[in-house]
């Protein structure tokens, strides 16, 4: 078993630890640095519940070693929300349109839609969907999922049920 | 879309009917929900299983002496090690399973994937490692996988007879009613191969198991309900001396699955009680893919007959369902038959259904267990409808149903007060413009291109309580806290299905509080009263009734106190928005929080005798059985030189009568859909002849994608139900409906190449020999069949079967053994005297002890369940025994028993009126 020195910031703070060789990005993340929002769902690269941002990128943990990740800035789901609590874009859209029941797909799923929607990119409702094909959520047949991506992406929602009376309540 | 105006509560439809946003997303979206991979404990170490690679066989020898030199191991755990807790394993209803089980494989294997050992190390990866040096030899034996393997093939488990693990129903051909079958101007007959699914919740199973010192025992699980998971250990421990303390805070789906632990979890637990360390366990997805419960796999054959004008005259249905080695209770589904035709007017029914033991993954839930009745029924109306000559939709409106039809009763004793399926389908026909699609699909035709239309109708019974004994009543306790905010304790248990808005919806509309200020804390079998958590579609109907009449109990108490403080007529006090105000009397409004600190810290400042506090809870028991009806279409295009399936359109109109919260309703409304569609195209959890899973990734098992899943629309009708609230229950309908919706559709579009056989899923490959008219070759003949004909036969002649083979065992410690000597040395014993029965009823099997004393032809005895006990006079000729006697639990039918006696063993039926006939059997005390 090898064992490698890695740095890394997760969510802006700086981690330094000790890797084996074999553990994956998904596993340390959640097993060292305590981020547990990242789910491991298949450990094959299918099911997409993993997706964290690396380098701003949309990456399975399941497929990349953590030692890979040394060196690079890595945001999870626990990072993209404001400190006063305030939703991230992605979030709050997935709220407004009940894009989740059990919640274990969500993470990966708010980690695609933002690493797409980072630094002011405006991509259309047909790209973010398509990037969804790499997401599985068994839950919700997807429909809470596609209205939010037109939330995101400013297409017109108001045929969309789920979302016209979002502002009530909790 | 709302809920129609109801009065009644104080300040109606604040908040129930509301599409409100859930209370538990936020967590959720920020990454800090608890799942139980989550939890971390002290001093934890990480379990893997060494797992059979074979279908069946006996285990040789296991040699663990390299694997326990590996760094980091801690234990390797056979089965020798776990005998000494003499562990029971259970079914869903709490009952012993019918064969013997024990959490690590004990001498045989009976699937691929069965855990025969259980490696603890410090980390997963190194427990991992461990498993993969471990030396276990087997000997293999040929694998029974198929239902037709179980027909013909011999005995999976020792201890059985055949492979019939329960068996419902008319077993003999009944010659009146096939003269009834036959009288009909029409004969109709469907066949339906459903295919073998898997529950896959994206949060695979897992535990967290540590002894808290000797009195309690905390198993962190993901599950479908923390109380009966911990109802289900304690029985299973035998009852230790000790409290068995079970948390599931947040589940990432279960749709059956998680109902109770089986063999990993248990074996888990029962390392920790050994190992005297936490220990965890978490399925990875090849696991949950491969040696995890599984559900459906079916074979359905339904007849109908009709009379000239298309009405329904009889119907009977053959039933098969593979239970896999070790189902969660042998199952032959007694529901598939009594909701076969509840949604219909028909004169007679008559069924037989065969559960049958395999070497594979075994039976569990799914959603809708029993959904396969519509999917055969609805897909034979359509065909029905073809080949009579009838609109599809016509031939629904002749035999469905209406408001005119009620009340009534079934021919299985189903009794229809407030079913709209039929009110539905008009509904639907309203969105739904038929005419003009109909147009639309022949302009398609003349250009090559295949639309079709389908159409599905259906009841489900939903929010059962009192008719199964696990399925139980729910409790609500709801306190307003000093601070003014409100907390309430409930037991329903979300694995998604968002309950801690929809009960805080419930409780709020009641108090008068903004619904920011309840929260509903659930998941934890040391709190709260007794519920059994999700299934069979009960959380709004059981936990929001008692949500309502506990968040009511406690208005009016709060109305009491202020009544009181405040010099007013309690009628003249309402709550609004958390305060408490005074009709005409503005100036004496008063926050929630004043009364509430008032009510806990001044007693006696209360009315005289009132206990302090507010603090209300009350136990809520539904009517026995509340329907709720459908009826969905889809329109699709199926593509001629694919095969592939494009869904164009797809309008749900149900009546799960008041809804809680409309955006909640068309979740679980959606997400069956969408499971539903996956059966349909695309999911198959198969095995190959030898035993082998052949999905063991989600590469392979192809769950549906958001390209496969259409925009769904959805009508509501809201006729109230007679539950408390008014609610139905809404969590399986899409998985039952879906289906048979999606198959009309396809058949429709293909019917001018001729009719689409219904054998799960409808790949392209099947659909593509329909459009070719070039069939599919048949399904290999089961190699067990007694005309199967080894093709190898000639040049492997040293690997040759000869069809089925009696397996005698090689060694006798491995098998309950001597059952043949044992016969015959006892066979003179007689009758008399007192024995332990078995009845395999719908339920699973029921206990009892039954006492009998001949005299010449003439038997007196008495028969002792849990129910009660009842004495009877029988008939005997020989070693056979018969008598009738009349039960009014579940429902007011006769018994009729036919026993036979051999030696300490007896065998025999039960004919149970129109629940069909039970196998029973037993042993002499």
């Amino acid at each position: 078993m090898s064992e490698h020195k890695i740095e890394l910031t997760v969510n802006g703070r700086h981690h330094r630890g000790t890797v084996e060789g074999r553990h994956t990005l998904g596993d340390w993340l959640r097993g060292q640095a305590g981020y547990t929002g990242v789910h491991i769902g298949c450990e094959h690269g299918v099911c997409g519940a993993c997706t964290v941002m690396v380098d701003g990128r949309a990456v399975r943990s399941c497929l990349m070693l953590a030692v890979q990740a040394d060196g690079c800035t890595v945001t999870t789901v626990e990072g993209l929300a404001d400190p006063d609590g305030t939703l991230h874009p992605v979030q709050q859209a997935l709220k407004d349109c009940h894009g989740l029941q059990c919640g274990f797909c969500t993470p990966g799923i708010v980690c695609t839609l933002a690493a797409l929607t980072a630094d002011g990119a405006q991509p259309g409702e047909e790209k973010l969907t398509a990037a969804m094909s790499g997401h599985i959520c068994r839950c919700t047949g997807y429909q809470g999922i596609r209205r939010a991506i037109r939330q995101i992406a400013g297409t017109d929602t108001s045929a969309a049920q789920g979302a016209a009376h979002a502002e009530q309540g909790a | 879309m709302n809920a129609p105006d109801r009065s009644g509560g104080i300040g109606a439809n604040r908040f129930i009917g509301q599409r409100v946003p859930r209370k538990e997303d936020a967590r959720l979206l920020t990454g800090k929900g608890t799942y139980v991979d989550d939890v971390v404990m002290p001093g934890m170490l990480h379990v893997a299983f060494v797992r059979s690679p074979i279908a069946r066989g006996r285990i040789l020898s296991i040699d663990t002496s390299i694997a326990r030199d590996q760094p980091g191991v801690h234990a390797i755990v056979t089965q020798d090690d776990l005998a000494r807790f003499n562990v029971t394993m259970l079914s869903f209803f709490i009952g012993p399973v019918e064969v013997a089980m024990t959490p690590l494989a004990d001498g045989r294997v009976a699937y691929v994937g069965h855990p025969v050992v259980m490696v603890v190390a410090d980390d997963r990866y190194l427990a991992e490692d461990a498993a993969s040096l471990v030396v276990v030899d087997y000997a293999e034996e040929d694998a029974v996988v198929s239902i037709e393997d179980a027909r013909h093939g011999p005995a999976v488990h020792p201890d059985t007879d055949d492979n019939v693990a329960a068996m419902m129903g008319e077993d003999e051909e009944d010659a009146e009613f096939e003269a009834l079958l036959a009288s009909g101007a029409h004969l109709v007959t469907q066949t339906v191969h459903h295919q073998r699914i898997s529950q896959s919740p994206m949060e695979t199973r897992g535990v967290v198991a540590a002894l808290q010192g000797d009195e309690e025992l905390l198993v962190h699980i993901t599950c479908a309900g923390p109380h009966l998971v911990a109802r289900w250990l304690t029985v299973a421990l035998g009852n230790p001396k000790m409290n068995i303390r079970v948390v599931a805070k947040d589940v990432g789906g279960s749709f059956g699955l998680k109902n109770h632990p089986w063999l990993e979890e248990v074996s888990a637990i029962l390392g920790a009680m050994l190992l005297r360390r936490p220990l965890k366990w978490i399925e990875d997805r090849i696991e949950n893919l491969t040696a995890s419960n599984q559900a459906r796999e079916q074979e359905i054959i339904l007849r109908a007959a009709f009379d000239a004008d298309g009405k329904l005259l009889a119907s009977h249905a053959d039933y098969s369902l593979n239970n896999g080695a070790y189902p969660m209770g042998a199952d032959a589904n007694i529901a598939v038959h009594m909701f076969m035709w509840s949604a219909y007017n028909i004169p007679a029914y008559s069924f037989v259904s065969r559960g049958y033991y395999t070497n594979t993954a075994g039976l569990a839930a799914y959603r809708g267990p029993w959904a396969i009745e519509t999917l055969v029924r609805e897909t034979l109306m359509d065909a029905a409808a073809r080949q009579i000559g009838i609109d599809p939709i016509e031939i629904r409106r002749r035999n469905l149903c209406t408001a005119a039809h009620q009340p009534s009763v079934t021919s299985l004793g189903i009794p229809r007060e407030d079913i709209t399926p039929a009110e539905c389908l008009e509904k639907l026909l309203e969105t739904v413009d038929v005419a003009a699609f109909r147009r639309e699909q022949a302009e398609a035709r003349k250009e090559g291109r295949y639309l079709g239309i389908g159409f599905a109708a259906y009841i489900e019974p939903t929010g059962a309580a009192g008719s199964i004994g696990v399925m139980t009543g729910e409790l609500a306790q709801v306190r307003v806290d000093p601070t003014g905010k409100v907390v309430a304790i409930m037991n329903v248990h979300s694995q998604g299905h968002g309950t801690q808005t929809t009960m805080a919806q419930c409780i709020a509309e009641q108090l008068g509080v903004p619904l920011a200020d309840v929260t509903i804390f659930d998941g934890d079998s040391s709190r709260g009263g007794f519920g059994p958590g999700a299934g069979g579609s009960r959380q709004g109907v059981i936990g929001g009734g008692a949500a309502i009449r506990a968040g009511r109990l406690l208005a009016d108490k709060i109305k009491t106190v202020a009544a009181h403080l405040l010099n007013a007529n309690p009628e003249n006090i309402s709550i609004e928005d958390g305060m408490i105000r005074v009709a005409g009397a503005p100036e004496m409004t008063r926050s929630l929080r004043e009364i509430a600190e008032i009510a806990y810290g001044e007693p006696s400042r209360l009315p005289p005798g009132m206990e302090t506090g507010l603090e209300a809870q009350i136990r809520y028991d539904p009517p026995a059985m509340t329907f709720t009806s459908a009826a969905h279409a889809a329109i699709v295009e199926v593509d001629a030189e694919t095969g592939f399936v494009k869904i164009r359109r797809w309008v749900s109109s149900e009546d799960c009568g008041v809804m809680i919260n409309p955006a909640v309703v068309e979740g679980q409304i959606a997400g069956g859909l969408a499971q539903g569609i996956g059966s349909v195209l695309l999911e198959e959890a198969g095995y190959d002849a030898r035993g082998n899973p052949i999905a063991a990734t989600f590469k392979d098992y192809m769950l549906p994608t958001i390209f496969d899943v259409p925009d769904f629309e959805y009508v509501h009708a809201n006729t109230p139900s007679k539950a408390e609230g008014g609610f139905r229950g809404v969590g399986e309908g899409g998985c039952i409906i879906g289906p048979p919706t999606l198959v009309n559709a396809i058949a429709d579009a293909l019917a001018p190449f001729g009719e689409v056989a219904v054998d799960l899923p409808l790949t392209p490959s099947k659909l593509l020999a329909v459009i070719d008219g070039t069939p599919l070759p048949p399904k290999p003949m089961s190699r067990f069949h007694p005309e199967w004909v080894n093709p190898y036969a000639d040049t492997a002649a040293a690997t040759k079967t000869d069809g089925p083979v009696e397996e005698v065992p090689a060694g006798a410690t491995l098998l309950p053994g001597g059952t043949h000597a044992a016969l015959a040395e006892t066979a003179a014993r007689g009758i008399d005297g007192a024995w332990n029965l078995t009845l395999a009823t719908p339920m699973g099997p029921q206990p009892m002890t039954a006492t009998f004393a001949t005299e010449g032809s003439i038997v007196r005895g008495r028969l002792e369940s849990n129910e009660g006990a009842q004495e009877f006079e029988g008939t005997v000729e020989d070693n056979q025994v018969k008598w009738s006697m009349k039960v009014t639990k579940p429902m007011p039918i006769t018994l009729k028993y036919d026993l036979t006696f051999d030696g300490d063993t007896v065998t025999g039926k039960c004919k149970m009126g129109m629940f069909g006939t039970a196998k029973v059997k037993g042993q002499r005390v």
